[in-house]
C-alpha cells in the first residue's frame, strides 16, 4: 500500500472460471475450424505443388497446366460466363428489387417470395429445365433461334436462375436504406425522373450494386451443378476440377484447377467485405424511409416485369416436375410415377433422399449450435483477443472457399492414410462436417449481427450478479436471439439440402445424398428421375421453409410482450 | 457401420480395439464392393446373392467403369473395396499387372468358357458376361431428319449424320473404352485414328457414361447413340423408339469380371461372393440382361436384343487393350477432349 | 457493510491507476480515496476516462498498471464476478425477456436461496424502488424512469458493498430525472452504500454527490464537495466545465490578498486577491455570472474604467458587495469591487433567472440576475448599466482564457 514513487505495478488480469471456460470453448470450436478448414486447404494446397506419389514438385503441376490448353481455356471460359451471367443477374435483380421498393405495385410480399425459390433447389435444376425447355426435345427450343443451349447460353441461363435470389435479396436492403429526404429535395428542386435515377438512386445504392455483382460473380464462377448439366463441351474451372477428380482421378491437377478457382473467389471476396463495411455505415446512418406514390404507367411496367421474372423461375421448377411425372417424354406424355422409382436407378435411389433429410437435420442441428456458440464466445467473450481475432479470420473463410474445393480438400486431408481422422471418411458425420464449413460464414455473420443488436452489457450484470457466464447466454442471449437462430438453422438446412459441390467429393457408399443422386442420374441419363427427385429437394426445402415461417411467427407473437422495441 | 469403417481402417487406438472385438463378435460381415453393374440391377444382384448368403451384406460403389477404375488405381495404397464385381476384364487386367488383386480360384470355376477365366492359376479374375457395343438409332428421328440408317461404323461418319451422334468418352466410360480398342483393332491402330478423326467431325458430344448415349437417343435428345446392347435392350423396352444397330465391320465387347481386391480383411467372405458369382444361379441372372455369358450353354435369348451380335463380336485381344489402355485414353483425349461433356 | 473500519477509513483505494488502450492512455496515474457509505460521482466531458475508471472497479475493462483495493482486499486483477458490487448502465440492461420481477430475482436465483427467500426479497426491493405491483411486466412494458428503478433493484438485490451507477439518468427526460436523482439519493442514504456514479451531467453530480471527481484526458482534476468544486474550482478546465463562467484575459497589476491585490483586463481594472502571481503576470480571470452585482442606474459611482480618474461609488442593489463603494482608485479597488459602465446586449430569458450579456469597451461579461431585478431595472438591449465585480468573486488561473 506504500506509494512508491517507481512505476506502478502491471496488472495482469486473473482469469476466472467463466474466461476459462470461454477460451476453452474458443479453443475447441477454434480448433473444429482449423481442423476441418484450414488443415484441408493446407493439405490441398500442399498437394499441388506434389506429384502422384507425394514427392515436392514445385511448380511443375502449375507448368503442366498452363501449358495445356485444353485446361487453360477453361479460364477464360469462366470468366467469360460468370462475368456476363453477373451482368444479367445484377440488372435483372436491380429493376426486380427497384420494382418491390419504389413502386406500388400490388402483391410485392408474393414476388419477393417467387424469388427466392432458386434458393431452395440445387444448381442441377435449371440446367436440368433448361434441357426440357430448349434442349434437341425443347419445349420451346425456337426461341434460341437454333443456337444450342448446351454451353455458355445454358450455363448463363441456369446461373441467372441460381444467382437471382442472393443479388436481389442485397439490392433491396441497399434500395431500401435510401433517404426519403433527398429524394423530397430533389423533387423540390423539380430534378426529372431520369435524373433524379441517375444521380440519386443510383449512386445511393452504388455498394449494393458492387456487392450483388461480386457475390454474383463468385457464384457463378464457382458453381458447379449447372455447367455439368447444361455445360455440354463447354467447360469451365469448376468442371474441370470435377473431370480431374472423378473423372480420371488426377488429385493433383484437380488441386491446381482448385487453386485456380479460389484466386477469383478470394478476390471477389475480399472486395465484397470491404464494401459491405462501407454499406454498413451508410445502414447506420439511415434516417427517413421513402414511401413511393403510384405512377400509372411506372407501375403498370415494373408489375409486368415482376410478373416475367416470376413467370421464368416458376416456369423452370414447373417443367421440371412435368418431366418427372411424365412417362416417357418426348414420346409418351401420359402421367406416370415411375420416374420415382430412384431406386433402380444411380445415385443411391430413396435411400439417398432420405440421408439427406438426416444430413441437413444434424447439420442444422449441430450446426446452429456451434456456429452460434462461436460467435457468442468471440463477440461475448472477455480478453484473449488473439484468440478471437483468429477465430473471426477462420469463420470468415469458408466464403472464400467454392464448396468443390473445400470438398477436394476434404479428400485429401481426411482420406490420408496416416489422418487419425481417417475413420470419418465416407460417414455421415464428415458430411455434416463439412456442410457446416461450407456454409459457416453466413451462419456466423447472422448470429453475430444478432449478437451486436443485444445490450452489449448483459454479460457484465450477469457477471456482477454473480451468475456463470454460460446461465446468462441460456437465460437471456438465447432467448432474445431465438428468431436469428431460428433463420440460421433454417439456412443450414436448406443449403445442406440443395448442396453438390463440397458433398459430391465425400461422399460415402452408405451416404448418398439426394442432391448427388440428381448428379448422378443426370450423368447416366436419366434425366426426368434426376427432374423428379430435384423437385423432391424443392418440396422438402420448401417445406420446412414454411415450417419455419410459421414457427416463426407464432414466436414473435408468443413473444411481443417483450420483443417490442 | 461406423464399427465396420474402423475395423477396415485399423486405426489403431485403445477405442477402437475395443469396438474391434465388438464388430467381431457378430459374424455378419460387410463387404465393400465396387462395381459398374447398371444401377438398376445392384439391388437384384445383392438381393439373389443374399437369398444364398444372408450373413454377408454387400455395400455398392457404383460409378462408370473408367471412374471406378480410376478410384481404385487412386485407392492403391489405402484400399477400400473388398470385391470388385461387375468391372470391365480390360480395367482388372490393369489392376492384375498392379498387383492389387488377389488371386482366387472359384468353386465350379470349370463350368466357365476359358475366355472368361484369367490365364494365370490361381486366376486373378473370373468373368461373368459380355457386353457389347452397338448403335441406338431414334427411329422418330431418324425420319424427321430424313437420314437412312446407319449399318456400319463408317456410315457414321457421313455428313449427314454431323451433330447427330453421341458416344461415351473412352476416359470415364468402359463402353467408350471398349469402343475405341475395337476400333483400333478392326480398322488398325492408323486407320482407328484415321476413322475417329471422322467419326469426331459428326459427334455432337462425348458423355461421360456408357449408357447415356443410347439413353438421350431413346429420349431424341441425340439422334444416334453409340452404346452397348443391353442398355439398348432395356431402353426398347421401355418403350423408346429405337433401333439397335450391329455394324457391319464387327462390335467391341468387354467382359463383366470378378476379383478380390489384395489386403481384404474380409477375405473368407470375399471368396464366398466370388465363389457365387461363378454359380449357375449368378449366370442365369447375368443372362437377364445379357446375351452372353460365363457359362455358355446357360445362355439365352434376351428380348430387345439385336440379331447378329454373337456373330459380330471380334476377337477382343483384352490384353492388348488392357496393356495400352493408358497410352490409348491419353491419345484419345488429346485429340477430342474439347467436345467431352463436363467429367 | 462489510467494510473494515478499524484498518482504514477508505473503502475503496484507487493507487497509481494507468489504463492504455494500445498506445491511447485512457486514465493517467489515478489514485482516488472513497470513504465507506459515501457517494461520489465521477464527473467530466466525454472521453475524459470516467467511465474507464468505473469499468475498471468493476473488473469489466481491467486497468494497465496500479491497484484497486476494496473493503481491505486488492482485487485489482479480479474478474467482475469475483468482486463484490451492483451496477446499472445508461441502457439499464435490463433483461427483455423475463419479468421485472425475474430480473430482480436473477443474481439471487443463482445463489441458491430457497424460492420462498427469492420471492419475499424481491417483494421487498420491489417495495424499496416503489414499484410493488410492477413484477409481472416485462422491461419493454415499463416506463423509463420505471426500467430505471427496477434495473437499481436488481443492482442492489444481493446486498453488494459497492453500487456503481454508470450514467444511470441520462436517458430519461428532464422531469423524470429530476425525481429519480432525489429517489437514488434517498436510497443510497438509507442503504448506506458506498456508490460511485459516473456521469457528464454537472448538475447531476452537484445533487447527489458527497465528493465530486472532476476528471479531463485520464487524469483527475479536482476532487471535492459539490461547493467547492462550484466556489473553488482548482483549474481553469474545473472553472469552465461546472457551471457558467466569465473569463476575462488580465494582467497582475499588483500582488498582495483580497484587499490588496489587482488585474487589469482589456478593459476594467479589478480588485482581487493575487497571492501566488507576480505582478505583470498574464492571467485569466474567472467570475461567475450570478456574482457580478448590478448597480443602481444614474449612480454617481465611479465605474472601473481603464484611465478614468474619477473613481468613487457603491452599490446600492445587492447586499452581497456591500463595500463596493470604497473604491477610490483607479487601478485598485482595495476592498469592494469595480464598478463598470456596460451596455445590456441582449437578455436572455431562462425561467427563474435571466442572463444579462453585457458588452464594455470590447469585453464582454455575462451577468444573471433574478427575473424581478430586470423587471424593475427594465432591462432590455441597448439599456446602460452600472454593474459592480466584486473581488471575493475573481478567481485568477495562470494563463490565457480557453476557447470559446
Amino acid at each position: 500500500m506504500t506509494e512508491s514513487a517507481l512505476r506502478a505495478p502491471i496488472v495482469k488480469p486473473k482469469v476466472g472460471r467463466d474466461d476459462w471456460t470461454m477460451r476453452a470453448f474458443i479453443g475447441v470450436i477454434g480448433l473444429y475450424l482449423v481442423i476441418t478448414l484450414a488443415f484441408p486447404l493446407y493439405a490441398m494446397m500442399s498437394k499441388s505443388v506434389r506429384d502422384n506419389d507425394g514427392a515436392f514438385v514445385g511448380l511443375a503441376n502449375y507448368i503442366e497446366y498452363f501449358a495445356t490448353p485444353a485446361l487453360t481455356w477453361s479460364i477464360g471460359n469462366s470468366l467469360q460466363v460468370a462475368t456476363i451471367t453477373t451482368l444479367i443477374t445484377v440488372t435483372i435483380a436491380f429493376t426486380f428489387a427497384y420494382a418491390l421498393t419504389r413502386s406500388c405495385i400490388p402483391l410485392k410480399g408474393l414476388f419477393q417470395s417467387i424469388t427466392m425459390i432458386p434458393i431452395l433447389v440445387p444448381s442441377l435444376l435449371p440446367g436440368i429445365a433448361l434441357v426440357y425447355l430448349f434442349g434437341t426435345q425443347g419445349l420451346i427450343k425456337e426461341l434460341l433461334f437454333g443456337y444450342s443451349i448446351y454451353g455458355p447460353i445454358g450455363i448463363v441461363i441456369a446461373e441467372v436462375f441460381f444467382t437471382l435470389p442472393h443479388a436481389i435479396i442485397i439490392l433491396i436492403t441497399s434500395l431500401s436504406i435510401a433517404d426519403a429526404r433527398l429524394y423530397e429535395a430533389a423533387v423540390a428542386l423539380r430534378t426529372s425522373r431520369l435524373r433524379i435515377f441517375l444521380t440519386v438512386t443510383l449512386p445511393g445504392c452504388r455498394y449494393g450494386l458492387i456487392s450483388a455483382a461480386f457475390v454474383v460473380f463468385t457464384l457463378a464462377i464457382t458453381d458447379f451443378g449447372a455447367p455439368k448439366v447444361i455445360g455440354g463441351d463447354f467447360n469451365v474451372l469448376a468442371t474441370d476440377i470435377y473431370k480431374q477428380v472423378i473423372g480420371q482421378q488426377n488429385f493433383e491437377m484437380g488441386a491446381v484447377v482448385s487453386v485456380v478457382l479460389l484466386i477469383p473467389a478470394v478476390l471477389a471476396f475480399a472486395i465484397d467485405r470491404v464494401v459491405q463495411r462501407r454499406q454498413v455505415a451508410l445502414l447506420s446512418s439511415r434516417a427517413v424511409t421513402l414511401e413511393p406514390r403510384p405512377n400509372r404507367g411506372f407501375d403498370a411496367a415494373m408489375l409486368g416485369f415482376c410478373v416475367l421474372v416470376s413467370v421464368f423461375l416458376i416456369g423452370m421448377l414447373g417443367v421440371c416436375q412435368f418431366a418427372a411425372l411424365v412417362k416417357f417424354y418426348p414420346y409418351d406424355l401420359s402421367l406416370s410415377l415411375k420416374n420415382y422409382n430412384f431406386d433402380v436407378m444411380d445415385g443411391g435411389g430413396w435411400s439417398s433422399y432420405w440421408n439427406s433429410i438426416r444430413m441437413a437435420t444434424y447439420t442444422a442441428g449441430f450446426g446452429t449450435v456451434v456456429v452460434f456458440s462461436g460467435a457468442y464466445l468471440v463477440e461475448k467473450g472477455r480478453g484473449f483477443r488473439a484468440g478471437r481475432t483468429l477465430f473471426q479470420l477462420l469463420a470468415m473463410m469458408p466464403m472464400a472457399v467454392p464448396g468443390l474445393v473445400l470438398g477436394l480438400a476434404y479428400i485429401f486431408f481426411f482420406n490420408h492414410p496416416n489422418n487419425p481422422l481417417g475413420f470419418l471418411y465416407h460417414t455421415m458425420a464428415i458430411l455434416v462436417i463439412s456442410t457446416i464449413v461450407h456454409f459457416y460464414t453466413v451462419a456466423h455473420l447472422t448470429a453475430v449481427t444478432a449478437l451486436k443488436q443485444m445490450d452489449p452489457e448483459f454479460e457484465a450484470v450477469g457477471a456482477s450478479l454473480k451468475a456463470p457466464f454460460h446461465r446468462t447466454f441460456r437465460r437471456v442471449t438465447v432467448p432474445v436471439c431465438l428468431p436469428a437462430i431460428l433463420d440460421i438453422m433454417i439456412y443450414l438446412f436448406v443449403n445442406a439440402m440443395t448442396t453438390v459441390s463440397a458433398v459430391v467429393f465425400i461422399y460415402g457408399p452408405d451416404t448418398n445424398l439426394a442432391s448427388v443422386a440428381v448428379l448422378n442420374m443426370d450423368d447416366a441419363g436419366d434425366i426426368a428421375p434426376a427432374a423428379a427427385m430435384g423437385m423432391m429437394i424443392f418440396y422438402t426445402a420448401a417445406s420446412v421453409r414454411l415450417a419455419h415461417f410459421l414457427v416463426s411467427r407464432h414466436l414473435k407473437r408468443r413473444t411481443q410482450a417483450w420483443r417490442i422495441r | 457401420m461406423q464399427l465396420a469403417t474402423l475395423f477396415h481402417r485399423g486405426v489403431t487406438t485403445v477405442a477402437a480395439a475395443g469396438l474391434l472385438a465388438v464388430s467381431a463378435a457378430t459374424s455378419a460381415a460387410t463387404l465393400t464392393v465396387y462395381t459398374a453393374v447398371e444401377a438398376e440391377d445392384l439391388k437384384k444382384y445383392a438381393a439373389r446373392f443374399n437369398e444364398d448368403h444372408p450373413d454377408i451384406e454387400i455395400k455398392w460403389v457404383r460409378d462408370s467403369t473408367g471412374i471406378i477404375t480410376a478410384k481404385l488405381l487412386a485407392e492403391k495404397n489405402n484400399p477400400k473395396a473388398d470385391v470388385i464385381w461387375g468391372l470391365a476384364a480390360t480395367s482388372l487386367l490393369l489392376m492384375k499387372s498392379e498387383g492389387m488383386l488377389h488371386p482366387y480360384q472359384p468353386r465350379g470355376i470349370e463350368r466357365l468358357d476359358p475366355k472368361f477365366v484369367d490365364k494365370d492359376d490361381p486366376p486373378a479374375w473370373t468373368g461373368m458376361d459380355a457386353w457389347v457395343a452397338s448403335i441406338c438409332v431414334n427411329t422418330v428421328e431418324q425420319k424427321k431428319h430424313g437420314f437412312a440408317t446407319p449399318t456400319s461404323w463408317v456410315d457414321l461418319t457421313r455428313p449427314e449424320y454431323r451433330g447427330h451422334v453421341a458416344m461415351p468418352n473412352p476416359n470415364s466410360s468402359g463402353t467408350g473404352f471398349l469402343d475405341v480398342s475395337s476400333w483400333l483393332q478392326i480398322f488398325g491402330e492408323e486407320g482407328g485414328w484415321q476413322f475417329m478423326d471422322a467419326l469426331h467431325e459428326n459427334i455432337s458430344h462425348y458423355t461421360h457414361s456408357g449408357s447415356k448415349p443410347c439413353k438421350q437417343a431413346a429420349r431424341g435428345e441425340v439422334p444416334i447413340g453409340i452404346s452397348f446392347a443391353f442398355r439398348g435392350a432395356k431402353s426398347k423396352a421401355d418403350g423408346a423408339p429405337i433401333d439397335i444397330i450391329v455394324p457391319s465391320e464387327g462390335i467391341g465387347w468387354d467382359m463383366e469380371a470378378t476379383a478380390i481386391v489384395k489386403g481384404t480383411e474380409n477375405l473368407k467372405a470375399a471368396q464366398t461372393l466370388v465363389d457365387w458369382s461363378v454359380s449357375e444361379k449368378a449366370n442365369m441372372m447375368y443372362n437377364e440382361g445379357y446375351a452372353v455369358v460365363a457359362i455358355a450353354e446357360l445362355a439365352k435369348p434376351v428380348e430387345h436384343f439385336p440379331e447378329g451380335i454373337l456373330g459380330g463380336m471380334i476377337d477382343n485381344d483384352f490384353e492388348w487393350a488392357a496393356n495400352n489402355r493408358k497410352r490409348i485414353l491419353g491419345e484419345w483425349q488429346a485429340r477430342y477432349d474439347s467436345k467431352s461433356e463436363a467429367k | 457493510m462489510p467494510s473494515n473500519p478499524s484498518s482504514s477509513d477508505f473503502y475503496l483505494r484507487i493507487r497509481r491507476l494507468t489504463k492504455k488502450f494500445g498506445e491511447f492512455t485512457a486514465l493517467a496515474d489515478i489514485s482516488l480515496d472513497v470513504l465507506d457509505g459515501e457517494f461520489v460521482c465521477f464527473l467530466g466531458p466525454s472521453g475524459c476516462g470516467k467511465t474507464t475508471l468505473l469499468r475498471a472497479i468493476a473488473g469489466l475493462d481491467i486497468q494497465t498498471a496500479g491497484t484497486i483495493e476494496q473493503a481491505g482486499a486488492d482485487i485489482s486483477a479480479l474478474p467482475p464476478s469475483e468482486r463484490d458490487f451492483g451496477i446499472v448502465f445508461q441502457s439499464y440492461a435490463l433483461f427483455p425477456n423475463m419479468t421485472a420481477a425475474r430480473n430482480v430475482a436473477y443474481g439471487l436465483e443463482s445463489r441458491r436461496h430457497s424460492r420462498e427467500e427469492v420471492r419475499s426479497r424481491v417483494r421487498e426491493l420491489l417495495d424499496l424502488v416503489g414499484l410493488p405491483d410492477q413484477g409481472d411486466k416485462y422491461p419493454a412494458q415499463l416506463s423509463g424512469g420505471q426500467q430505471q428503478r427496477i434495473a437499481l433493484a436488481r443492482a442492489i438485490a444481493m446486498s453488494p458493498g459497492l453500487l456503481l451507477l454508470d450514467e444511470p439518468l441520462s436517458a430519461l427526460d428532464a422531469k423524470v430525472r429530476a425525481r429519480l436523482r432525489l429517489e437514488v439519493k434517498a436510497l443510497q442514504r438509507r442503504l448506506g452504500i458506498t456508490t460511485i456514479m459516473v456521469t457528464h451531467d454537472q448538475e447531476e453530480a452537484l445533487t447527489m454527490a458527497d465528493r465530486i471527481v472532476v476528471m479531463n484526458h485520464g487524469v483527475i482534476e479536482q476532487v471535492g464537495s459539490p461547493v467547492e468544486i462550484y466556489r473553488e474550482p482548482a483549474s481553469m478546465f474545473v472553472a469552465d466545465f461546472i457551471g457558467t463562467m466569465n473569463f476575462l484575459a488580465a494582467e497582475v497589476t499588483q500582488e498582495g490578498a483580497a484587499g490588496d491585490g489587482g488585474i487589469r483586463t482589456g478593459a476594467f481594472v479589478l480588485a482581487c486577491d493575487t497571492s501566488g502571481h507576480s505582478p505583470r503576470e498574464r492571467v485569466t480571470a474567472a467570475i461567475r455570472p450570478e456574482d457580478i452585482v448590478l448597480l443602481d442606474a444614474g449612480d454617481s459611482e465611479t465605474p472601473g474604467r481603464v484611465g478614468d480618474s474619477r473613481n468613487t461609488g457603491g452599490p446600492r442593489s445587492t447586499g452581497r458587495a456591500e463595500n463596493a463603494a470604497e473604491a477610490r482608485n483607479a487601478d485598485i479597488a482595495p476592498r469592494g469591487g469595480a464598478a463598470v459602465d456596460a451596455t445590456v446586449e441582449y437578455v436572455e430569458f431562462l425561467g427563474a433567472f435571466a442572463r444579462v450579456e453585457l458588452a464594455c469597451a470590447g469585453e464582454r461579461l455575462r451577468m444573471d440576475l433574478p427575473i424581478a431585478q430586470v423587471q424593475r431595472f427594465d432591462l432590455t438591449a441597448g439599456s446602460a448599466v452600472r454593474a459592480m465585480v466584486p473581488r471575493e468573486a475573481v478567481r485568477l488561473y495562470a494563463g490565457a482564457p480557453p476557447d470559446g
